[in-house]
């Protein structure tokens, strides 16, 4: 392989080379420093005069003397099905002190989108144990539901806990899962690799870690390398997958990190004008393919800076994803774990997992109900602070009181309390008993004729 | 008009200088603007965006990866064009109209680059019937022969740029698309497939007014903001609002006969769900699929970006051409921000000057020409059809002053504002009835006086001002509570109520709901305002609110909006209400 000794410019996290021989598009990269280290990139743009290389780990040490080899072919990836139970870097390299993976199979890891008419429909309910997701924001296999969270807010401990509890009722097989970090802390990594270990969900996961003091740029390809696992798993091994990826938020901070270093043309807060074609790339990895019997399915945790959900890396990611997982201040501060906000969050494949035939009749309703009643009761503590308890009518106090309820004992739930559905569902039913029945417009009579607690106690009569 | 002919002169080949992702440049080109070009040795899919001295500047519509400089280019001479004949309803494409269901079977689950696959079935044989005979004249336009497609009766045009004449030869049986079905005297063979250059709108006689509304079955559309058929609208929605529920209801209610839907940037799991539910669905009119008489378009968020672009042109020209048959056809785009941004995206790959947030300073100019090619027309062979477009835009951060959304409601004529508060209540369609508006109220009125009832639109504003007043009320409950609102307008909240919750709800998911005829919109908001006459008759008469508040009857009113045959019912309990005021004015 060819050797070239031609940099003329390093910036940030890349380097220039010129009069090579034609280079392909996306190509890796070998940088070889004068002491024999080997450093990673990859070809980001490319002509007869000048190739720019985006090197995945810290320019350090990288002179105008170091070598420059072109693989003439793009990064692929080593998988096998003994991956399962392995720790690796964030660029693949095994870190548990482990043999390397011995791969059956090298595939690219940009991946091919899925052919849309390949897909099958998500349909089936993954039960999560967690009340404000299964019987509010549904998840189904194959969905793409990012938890929008804080700084200093709980969400770890939520994907902890969806990771555990996740599973298809009726169904024995367990989830794989894959987990890719980037850029959390030491301290957080120890706090999911502890879970893993105790629950012994490391056997079936495969863990990809990136932590703060690893170089920002190699984020850039972690989240790809656990999607072509995820997706070797699924579709070849016919496995049912749980990707998580953790933190979006450093991703988008390493992709900005490019952008400026490339001096691009910034769009909004300084992100990349391709952020949301970047961001679908990851995100679209998701989904269940006709005719394979497994599946990926993507938890991404990213946490909003400032909780603006307005901030760029929320709302790109918002709309890509299907739907959101708001985790919210306020309720931690009450001290209600899961502090998970029903009212902005949402799952847009809901519809499909719900209902007779995949969970009951009444979900549906029952979910829209609760919705709106809590809304409703939601304002109203506005308007309370204002005019004071006093002024409200009956109606209204009692929408007030139902709010406080739905926090006490629909949202709040302990972290290893796994409810089934027909809890969940048979709970909401004895918090909407609270409410005048006439006031129950989201939900048909016959329903409520079938569930409603005074109901069901007079046919018991 | 002169457009290039099907003929491609041969041009000299390129080199490939450089890559950057989607957009590469060529030199020693011979090339013109939105030539396209393929690109390398794998023969990828291009455009030619941009000349500039000896470099010819191409967006790539497949993955770029690999490609090397020093590759060749080629050029084809033809311009970026679809391809237009019996075949394409049904038919699923990505955004440069490879049918996705062909590229499945040709390289399998993922879309991997360098296939081509025709847009229409050269196998197939289509009936051809002939409408003209020889010796007749014809023009550009005329429709010389039908092909039954599905339901629908595919009409098969002279290409508006053959010059026509008269027929030598007209042929009748089974034919292939690409079989000469007609012989022109100047020797003009005319075959039932047709190309037409995307970036081109379709030539039309003549624009004709917008004066009849496109019938949704949603109420708050078809009631409070109609949209004409060959109008355009808005939906911008900050995520999770329901704007994609409320597009789908469209696609599948609207009374056009064909149906466009562009899911242009879009979710792969929410394609899949049309691509699942369209065959399922049963068109109301005829109890046939619905998909008989839809294209869908699928071109998701991660797939080449610059296919991206050219999905929405490719949409409205299949659009242009069931027009042009003489149809009524609407065409859903979502959404036109993710068709904006693969524009900022590859304008920023070309080092343009950046205007707004990013955007190229012609953004304003693409979408006005993109919604331009809306309307109600009379068509080169004399008949009426139409295009009506329904643009989703996706503000971010939901915030309505960005390029994208600003620069479209200069342009569209209604605005359905979605509203994410109004979703968290579960209020679907989440439409606000204070921002929203419709400019095609005044030219619609003659039709809703002659078709629904003349008092329609007294009733129509009515419910409007209610509403409006709801809104002015509601400020002063926040501050003092609704006790201390005079009486008259503690019915009036009540009544707003109703109008919300019974009228403009409207459930989607249930089998009855999900459509609602234009009777039975009268009769429902008939029906609140006879409540409203009622309320206001015993307010004046003594009888306290929170006595009217207890009225059982109207607790039944929303239970119409789930029955099939609701009339006897609807009357039942009008007659309920009747007696209930009676008994409470005479207590």
């Amino acid at each position: 392989m060819k050797e070239y000794r031609t940099i003329s410019k390093i910036a940030g996290p890349l380097i220039f080379v010129e009069k090579t021989e034609p280079v392909g598009y996306s190509e890796l990269v070998n940088i070889v420093l004068s002491d024999g280290t080997i450093k990673r990139g990859q070809v980001l743009d490319t002509s007869d005069e000048i190739v720019v290389v985006q090197v995945f780990e810290t320019t350090t040490g990288i002179g105008k003397d170091s070598g420059v080899r072109f693989a003439g072919e793009t990064i692929k990836m080593p998988v096998s099905k003994n991956m399962l139970g392995r720790i690796l870097s964030g660029s693949g390299k095994p870190k548990d002190g482990g043999p390397e993976i011995v791969p059956e199979k090298r595939l690219d890891i940009i991946g091919a989108a899925i052919n849309p008419y390949a897909r099958a429909l998500p349909e089936d309910f993954i039960q999560t144990g967690i009340s404000t997701i299964d019987g509010t924001n549904t998840i189904v296999r194959g969905q793409k539901l990012p938890i929008f969270s804080g700084s200093g807010l709980p969400h770890n401990q939520i994907a902890l806990q969806i990771a555990r509890q996740s599973k298809v009722p009726g169904s024995t097989e367990e989830f794989a899962v894959v987990f890719a970090a980037m850029g959390i802390t030491k301290e957080e990594e120890n706090v999911f690799m502890q879970d893993f270990e105790r629950t012994g969900a490391l056997e079936r996961a495969v863990v990809f870690l990136n932590l703060a003091d690893d170089p920002a740029v190699e984020r850039i390809i972690t989240p790809r390398l656990a999607l072509t696992t995820a997706e070797y798993l699924a579709f070849e091994l016919d496995m049912h997958v749980l990707v998580i990826l953790t933190d979006m938020t450093n991703y988008c901070e390493a992709l900005r990190q490019i952008g400026a270093a490339r001096e691009e043309v910034p769009g909004r807060r300084g992100y990349p004008g391709y952020m949301y074609t970047d961001l679908a790339c990851i995100y679209e990895r998701a989904g269940i393919i006709k005719g394979k019997k497994g599946s990926v399915t993507q938890i991404s945790i990213l946490t909003m800076p400032g909780d603006d959900i307005t901030h760029p890396i929320p709302d790109l990611s918002g709309y890509i994803t299907e739907g959101q997982i708001v985790v919210n201040r306020e309720l931690h501060r009450k001290g209600i774990y899961p502090p998970i906000n029903v009212l902005p969050s949402l799952s847009r494949l809901m519809n499909l997992g719900i209902g007779e035939g995949h969970t009951r009749e009444d979900h549906k309703k029952v979910s829209d109900q609760l919705y709106a009643a809590y809304a409703e009761g939601n304002d109203l503590r506005g308007l309370v602070a204002i005019v004071g308890k006093d002024a409200l009518s009956e109606r209204d106090r009692m929408f007030l009181e139902f709010a406080d309820l739905f926090e006490d004992r629909f949202v709040r739930q302990g972290a290893d309390e796994d409810r089934s559905i027909e809890g969940t569902l048979d709970l909401s039913w004895d918090l909407l008993a609270h409410l005048p029945e006439e006031q129950l417009v989201r939900i048909d009579r016959d329903l409520i004729h079938k569930y409603h607690p005074n109901h069901r106690r007079k046919a018991e009569e | 008009m002169e457009i290039k002919k099907g003929k491609a002169t041969k041009r000299k080949k390129g080199i490939l200088k450089r890559i950057s992702g989607p957009v590469v440049t060529a030199v020693n080109m011979d090339a013109h603007m939105y030539d396209v070009v393929k690109v390398g040795d794998e023969e990828l899919m291009g455009e030619v965006i941009k000349i500039d001295g000896d470099d010819t500047i191409i967006q790539v519509y497949e993955d770029t990866s690999g490609i090397k400089p020093g590759e060749p280019v080629e050029n084809t001479g033809l311009s970026l064009a679809v391809e237009l004949g019996p075949g394409l309803l049904t038919s699923i494409y990505d955004g440069i109209q490879r049918p996705l269901e062909t590229l499945v079977e040709k390289m399998g689950d993922f879309i991997e680059r360098g296939v081509t696959a025709p847009c229409l079935n050269r196998e197939k044989k289509w009936e051809f019937k002939p409408m003209v005979k020889k010796g007749d004249t014809v023009h550009p336009g005329t429709i010389i022969g039908e092909v039954q497609e599905t339901n629908i009766v595919h009409r098969i045009m002279v290409p508006p740029n053959t010059p026509g004449g008269e027929i030598r030869e007209i042929k009748s049986g089974m034919f292939t698309v690409e079989e000469t079905v007609c012989v022109l005297k100047d020797a003009t063979e005319i075959t039932m497939m047709q190309r037409w250059p995307v970036r081109l709108p379709r030539p039309v006689t003549a624009k004709l007014n917008p004066d009849i509304p496109l019938i949704t079955g949603q109420r708050i559309l078809d009631g409070l903001f109609p949209i004409a058929k060959g109008g355009t609208a808005a939906i911008p929605g900050p995520f999770g609002s329901g704007k994609t529920v409320t597009q789908q209801a469209l696609a599948k209610w609207s009374d056009a006969e064909i149906v466009i839907y562009i899911g242009c940037g879009e979710r792969g799991n929410e394609m899949t769900e049309v691509l699942t539910e369209f065959p399922e669905l049963e068109d109301p009119k005829t109890g046939k699929p619905l998909m008989e008489r839809t294209v869908l378009i699928a071109n998701t968020s991660n797939m080449p970006v610059a296919a991206r672009e050219a999905s929405v042109y490719t949409g409205i020209t299949i659009a242009e051409y069931f027009r042009d048959m003489g149809y009524d056809v609407s065409l859903l785009a979502d959404s036109t921000s993710r068709w904006a941004e693969a524009m900022r995206e590859i304008s920023s790959r070309l080092e343009e000057m950046p205007g707004e947030e990013g955007y190229p300073a012609y953004l304003a100019a693409r979408l006005s020409e993109f919604y331009e090619r809306a309307g109600r027309v009379e068509t080169l062979n004399g008949t009426n059809g139409s295009v009506t477009v329904i643009g989703a835009v996706s503000p971010p951060g939901g915030d309505f002053s960005e390029p994208v959304t600003q620069n479209t409601l200069r342009i569209v004529k209604v605005f359905w504002a979605l509203d994410s508060k109004l979703s968290q209540r579960r209020h679907f369609p989440a439409i606000n009835w204070l921002n929203s508006y419709s400019l095609y109220i005044d030219v619609l009125s003659t039709w809703y006086d002659e078709h629904v009832s003349t008092e329609w639109n007294e009733i129509r504003t009515w419910a409007m001002e209610i509403l409006q007043k709801e809104d002015e009320l509601l400020e002063i409950v926040q501050l003092v509570g609704s006790d201390a609102l005079p009486e008259e307008e503690q019915v009036t909240i009540e009544v707003a109520r109703m109008i919300r919750e019974i009228f403009l709800q409207q459930n989607a998911f249930d089998p009855v709901d999900t459509y609602c005829s234009m009777t039975k919109q009268y009769d429902m908001l008939k029906a609140i305002r006879g409540f409203a006459d009622l309320a206001y008759a015993a307010q004046k008469a003594g009888v306290p609110p929170s006595q009217i508040m207890t009225v059982k009857s109207k607790n039944e009113l929303p239970q119409i909006k789930f029955i099939k045959d609701y009339e006897p019912e609807l009357d039942r309990i009008m007659k309920d209400l009747d007696e209930e005021f009676n008994r409470l004015r005479t207590v």
